[in-house]
């Protein structure tokens, strides 16, 4: 079942010397459970793409069909608690509320849903455990590396029970080490959860681990490729 | 996780900075408090010189004395007038006085005077008249003698137990003439009062100018000047013609004018010390908004409302305000507390010319309540001012240029 249906989704920046087609067009949908990567060179539109399918950045045209609730029609409040249930965020660096514990990190979304403190105690305390950061609990990001952040931000996207997880170049600050443990976190969650995976990348080790692969050059589809893996 | 606690949390991430911003609060507040509590000390001195050493908080007399000070336009005590002010309750006290002028004259000098007849006693429950004498004693209700201030008898060349010759006219034209020896000397604060003022009991006063039972005018006391409005408009309503009653406010319009004044020179200054606060502020909040900013991004990406990111910045701009507001009134009570108790004295060329203009050389303090939550209401409005800059970056923030940065 599609869970995601893309639509000519288009994204025309206009500064005052250039016109800029970031995203050019664009006709795809994702499946519950994929483990994909957005391929491209840096300026391809990885980010407009991804933000445009996260209710991040209104498309110029083009529509978002999530789970068959056509996102850019909702109102900006409701857009921002449908991200919150549907959509799960990573981002490159810097993911986590400085002030809060890693704990207090993944219990916030839950709070912002209003789960009840002993379902979000248990499972912050499961998710953490999960992503390995379990002795960390109440560690604040600072004094967490740039690994056990990122693992952090998984485990906070999850929290939340989302259909999908956005992930936008998630290992860029990341080492070798942390890249290969941080990319067998998301494939074991996403095996564990069936949640599906989306992530921008141009990381060949994150390439390797995709079941698909969606190139894109000038914001456009340039291939879309899908590999058997393990 | 409360929001407030995130906010708490917030202001504590660069704790010198949130130190360094309530700190200027703390000091703008301590300041102006400070500033604000000389001023009122200082009104409030002025007017108790006024009040208590002279005028009292209202006077009633008739309406010809009004316009005309003279010995004709006096009245007599009746009992119509008597029961409105026993029945007043927030009097604490009243006197009765006969005033005029005359020529007082020891063995080859003459001055012009200004002789009050008072009731010795209730003149010194409402103006603690007694305390002033400086040499001899004070008057009591029988004598046919008189207190002289002090400057007039050093120009009389008289001293106690001396006498003194007082001449010119009483009612009606009636010549005014007695002798009467000096059974005190008189030294009041104030170097105005000390030139021409003579007092003796109102009988012999009566006598001497032939206005038996004569008054021109009753000094009303209250407990203090907050009083004032509302006991004035009852008495108002109740005092009808040929009575009429005045307060302090109105015998004094130029002191009024002079403390109107001071006061919108004092709100001036205090205006650009919070202006300055203000900015110092705003700075601070700018770069704590700025320097947040994909911070923020995320937030709202995550799924918070932006209405509840504005919570958290306001309250953030609240507890600055808040924390220096309230250590700024904390410190500034004691501090003024300690010099309502003990006025600052003042020395040098300031000392004299207060003296010149009738006043005690001190700096007094108030510690009325409203100088304190006046400052705690002004920074309040100035944070609420502040916030709506933080407030409007919550809701109008672009994810997108936030994500990136
Ligand atoms: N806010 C913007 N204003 C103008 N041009 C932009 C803006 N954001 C991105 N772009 C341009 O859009 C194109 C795609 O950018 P982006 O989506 O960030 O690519 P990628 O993530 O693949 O590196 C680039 O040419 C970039 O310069
Ligand atoms: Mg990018």
């Amino acid at each position: 079942m599609n869970v995601i249906e893309i639509k000519g989704l288009t994204k025309i920046y206009k500064t005052s010397e250039v016109i800029v087609k970031a995203v050019n067009g664009i006709d795809i949908n994702f499946e519950e459970g994929e483990f994909t990567a957005i391929v491209g060179p840096s300026g391809s539109g990885k980010t407009t793409f991804l933000n445009m399918l996260g209710g991040l950045d209104k498309p110029t045209s083009g529509k978002v069909i999530i789970s068959g609730i056509d996102v850019w029609k909702l109102s900006s409040r409701q857009l921002i608690d449908f991200r919150m249930n549907n959509i799960g965020f990573v981002f490159q660096s810097y993911n986590l509320i400085p002030v809060l514990t890693a704990g207090e990190n993944v219990e916030f979304i839950m709070h912002l849903q209003g789960k009840p403190k002993k379902e979000r105690e248990k499972r912050t305390k499961d998710l953490l455990e999960a992503v390995g950061i379990g002795n960390r609990i109440n560690a604040r990001p600072s004094k967490l590396s740039g690994g056990q952040q990122q693992r952090v931000a998984v485990a906070r996207a999850l929290a939340s029970k989302p259909e999908f997880i956005l992930a936008d170049e998630p290992t860029a600050n990341l080492d070798s080490k942390a890249t290969n443990s941080l990319l067998e976190l998301m494939s074991q969650m996403n095996k564990k959860y069936n949640t599906t995976f989306i992530f921008a990348t141009h990381d060949q080790r994150v390439m390797d681990k995709a079941h698909r692969i969606v190139t894109i050059e000038d914001g456009k589809i340039l291939s879309d490729e899908y590999f058997e893996r393990d | 996780m409360r929001i407030i606690t995130i906010a708490w949390r917030n202001l504590w991430r660069k704790p010198w900075r949130t130190v360094i911003t309530s700190g200027s609060i703390f000091f703008g507040v301590l300041l102006s408090t400070f500033m604000t509590s000389m001023q009122y000390g200082s009104y409030e001195s002025m007017i108790n010189n006024v009040v208590k050493f002279y005028s009292g908080y209202m006077q009633i007399f008739t309406q010809d004395y009004h316009e005309n000070k003279t010995i004709n336009n006096t009245f007599v005590f009746n009992d119509s007038i008597r029961q409105i002010i026993e029945d007043e309750p927030k009097l604490t006290n009243y006197t009765s006085r006969l005033e005029y002028f005359s020529l007082a004259s020891s063995e080859n000098l003459t001055k012009g005077s200004v002789i009050i007849g008072i009731d010795p006693k209730r003149e010194n429950m409402v103006t603690g008249l007694k305390k002033w004498v400086e040499k001899g004693q004070y008057l009591s209700k029988d004598d046919n003698a008189v207190l002289i201030a002090t400057d007039l008898a050093k120009y009389l060349k008289v001293g106690v137990g001396d006498t003194i010759v007082l001449y010119g006219q009483g009612y009606h034209g009636v010549l005014a003439a007695g002798i009467y020896p000096v059974k005190g000397i008189l030294k009041f604060p104030s170097p105005e009062l000390n030139k021409q003022f003579i007092y003796m009991p109102l009988n012999s006063c009566q006598q001497l100018f032939s206005a038996p039972n004569r008054l021109s005018s009753l000094v009303l006391m209250l407990h203090d000047n907050y009083q004032l409005p509302s006991a004035l408009s009852h008495l108002k309503s109740k005092i009808k013609p040929p009575f009429m009653i005045r307060s302090w406010e109105e015998l004094q319009p130029g002191l009024v004018q002079m403390i109107e004044g001071d006061k919108a020179g004092g709100l001036f200054m205090k205006s650009i010390l919070y202006l300055i606060i203000t900015f110092g502020i705003l700075g601070t909040i700018l770069m704590m908004v700025s320097e947040r900013k994909r911070e923020l991004g995320v937030m709202i990406a995550i799924g918070m409302q932006r209405y509840l990111l504005s919570r958290i910045l306001f309250i953030e701009t609240f507890f600055i305000g808040l924390l220096g507001a309230a250590a700024g009134i904390a410190a500034s009570i004691p501090l003024t507390y300690y010099y309502y108790l003990n006025p600052m004295p003042l020395e040098g060329d300031a000392a004299k010319t207060m003296i010149d203009m009738g006043i005690e050389p001190y700096m007094y303090f108030s510690i009325q309540p409203d100088i304190y939550y006046v400052q705690a209401i002004v920074v309040f409005i100035i944070t609420l001012f502040i916030a709506v800059y933080p407030v409007i970056k919550a809701y109008t923030l672009s994810l997108t240029s936030a994500l990136r940065s």
